[in-house]
């Protein structure tokens, strides 16, 4: 896009919605937009966009979680998403209304469609960040907090106001941080789950600014036949406050049934390692982990999991980490903050009796 | 019909270790693999080639000249020929540099051998996990896209394809007509493996290609045409590590768990 850096403004989050709902990691974006537009200065905005068809009423859920403007793109053929439509009046509107920083969710949904966007902007996309920052000062404490890198060429007074996108690579071994000096707008999908969403307050209002949608049935050439919900247990992992996940070390998808028992006790969900999805123990929705999802519960129970970084990549900023593991030299220990060495099958009915004591 | 596969090669990340010391990666010794995701995509070209036999299988990629060896498996599993693109000027590319040159590659494709039906790529390389250059293809080459496919139909004269595109709670079933992007994930098939016609099979060519031979417009290539930069790359830092939990017994052992828990108002 233009090549003046300056003229781009606010923070746009592509409000995400599916059948009238708005996903959840399209409020934690907006949480997390708040605290990168503080970061920029005073007259940064929040914006949330929303795309659909008789979608209003989903501008105030987003005021109320921290949108200070809803840009509306309405139009029949919005009503589901398809690519082109989605990509067509998107990229117009981000002509348009020259956001500076664009960020989608890392669904199924935008990591098709943001993609799609950067191409024909002509920007960049950074894929599946875990770590937003636009302050070097408050890069240089993150990085710190949790990584390797030196700081000492960094400069916590620069006035460097650029989008440094953290995202692990290589399977989680690797971390970079990415950044899109030259094209505007800056632009990343963020893996749900990772970001906060801010505190609802009831009744919070701000502006709505309707954007006119031009599209036209031959600008949609993919035809969506039907949707369909599958009807198995749905895993909401990313909501969860406890997870306890299996891994190889169950022996065999029989396994899961202690899991879930588990889970029930303490009303948790049941997450798993990717060797067990592999092996075809249970359904990739419960896979946690680089390839899978990332999880923040209060309490992870890491059960006969070894602790592969691609698995560690997912679960590590777990509040509490508890692993229990045969093997005393499993990788998982180095992260848990309680470690039992033992019998998964001895120890886990053990739990479930003291935990109503 | 005429088919292009994107495939990738890329480094096995289940073998990449960390040196504890340094913090580096270990990749000495790591095997280069066709990344997961585009055997599927060419397994998906193949089940098409077997049902109509007609189909030709164009296997591209772009990487340095080793790549030859994956894409030599690829003919060993049944492609007809392969196109690597492989030149310094495109070194150091993102995404969407990747997909400029990429996109050049099947201009050049297209210029040589006239128009195809169908591009299938993987969802996404292991290495990088984007899932960002397919549809950056489809981009360039104003194909509708359709990502995440996990079941594939073709119309009986070949210009409809159906497809279920996979969805977090479900799945979508789309309809697109012929030339069409298809990112493909691993719930879509399972490849087969190379056989011994494919492997001694002298035929069959892998074309290598730099840039001046596609023509590709080196302003758009490479490191410096590459909207994203890396700005600082790292190993994450692990979590400090915990305490192992005392106790003779089972029973023990968990009851001090819980009595810490409730200690620190965990529960």
């Amino acid at each position: 896009m233009s090549t003046n850096l300056a003229d781009y403004k606010n923070i746009w989050v592509f409000a995400e919605q599916r059948q009238g709902k708005i996903m959840g990691v399209a409020l934690e974006l907006i949480g997390e937009a708040t605290k990168l537009a503080k970061d920029i200065d005073d007259e940064t905005k929040v914006c949330a966009v929303l795309v659909g068809n008789g979608i209003d009423h989903l501008a105030q859920e987003c005021f109320e979680y921290g949108a200070d403007m809803v840009y509306m793109l309405q139009h029949p053929l919005l009503e589901n998403f398809t690519t082109d439509a989605y990509a067509k009046v998107m990229t117009e509107a981000m002509e348009e209304y020259k956001p500076d920083i664009v960020l989608y969710g890392a669904t199924h949904i935008g990591r098709d469609l943001a993609p799609r966007i950067a191409a024909r902007a002509h920007t960049g996309l950074t894929a599946d960040c875990t770590h937003l920052d636009v302050s070097v000062a408050k890069y240089i404490e993150f990085a710190k907090a949790n990584t390797t890198l030196d700081t000492s060429t960094l400069d916590p007074n620069s006035p460097d106001k650029g989008l440094k996108m953290t995202r692990p690579a290589f399977g989680g071994n690797l971390m970079a941080t990415i950044i899109s000096p030259r094209t505007r707008p800056q632009m990343a999908t963020v893996r749900p789950g990772v970001m906060s969403k801010n505190e609802r307050v009831e009744g919070r209002t701000g502006e709505v600014v309707n954007v006119a949608v031009k599209l036209e049935e031959a600008d949609v050439r993919t035809k969506v036949l039907e949707i369909v919900k599958e009807a198995k247990e749905m895993v909401s992992l990313t909501d969860a406050d406890i997870i306890c996940s299996g891994g190889r070390g169950l022996g065999g998808p029989e396994g899961f049934e202690l899991i879930k028992a588990f889970a029930d006790k303490v009303g948790g969900v049941v997450g798993s390692s990717r060797a067990c999805v592999d092996n075809g123990w249970i359904d990739h929705a419960h896979q946690v982990g680089q390839t899978g999802t990332t999880v923040k519960p209060q309490i992870y129970f890491a059960c006969g999991i070894s602790g592969a970084i691609q698995h560690l990549a997912g679960m590590q900023n777990s509040d509490i980490i508890v692993a229990i593991n045969k093997d005393p030299d499993a990788p998982i220990f180095e992260v848990a903050d309680y470690g039992i060495v033992g019998d998964l099958y001895k120890v886990i009915p053990q739990i479930m009796e003291a935990w109503d004591k | 019909m005429k088919v292009i596969v994107c495939a990738k090669q890329v480094p096995d990340t289940n073998e990449i270790k960390i040196n504890p010391e340094t913090g580096a990666l270990i990749r000495d010794g790591v095997p280069s693999i066709l990344n997961p995701d585009d055997a599927n995509a060419l397994e998906e070209a193949l089940k098409l080639k077997d049902q109509r036999p007609d189909t030709h299988i164009t296997v591209i990629s772009m990487g340095p000249p080793q790549a030859t060896d994956m894409l030599f498996e690829c003919l060993a599993m049944g492609a007809d020929e392969a196109i690597l693109l492989s030149d310094r000027a495109v070194g150091g590319s993102d995404t969407f540099a990747t997909s400029n040159a990429l996109s050049a590659v099947i201009d050049k494709y297209v210029k040589e051998f006239g128009p195809y039906d169908i591009i299938f790529g993987g969802r996404q390389a292991i290495d990088g996990d984007t899932a960002q250059v397919g549809p950056q293809i489809a981009e360039k080459q104003h194909l509708p896209q359709v990502t995440y496919v996990v079941d594939f139909q073709v119309s009986e004269d070949g210009k409809t394809v159906t497809v279920k595109r996979q969805l977090e709670d479900g799945y979508e079933v789309i309809e697109v007509n012929t030339p069409c992007m298809l990112t493909c994930t691993k719930e879509l098939n399972e490849p087969r493996y190379m056989s011994m016609k494919g492997i001694f099979n002298k035929d069959k060519k892998i074309t290598v290609w730099n840039a001046a031979d596609c023509e590709v417009d080196l302003t758009v290539v490479g490191l410096k045409a590459s909207p994203t930069n890396v700005f600082r790359s790292f190993t994450p830092r692990p979590k400090g590590k915990g305490s192992m939990v005392a106790g003779d017994t089972e029973a023990e052992i968990a009851a001090n768990l819980i009595a810490s828990f409730k200690e620190k108002h965990i529960i």
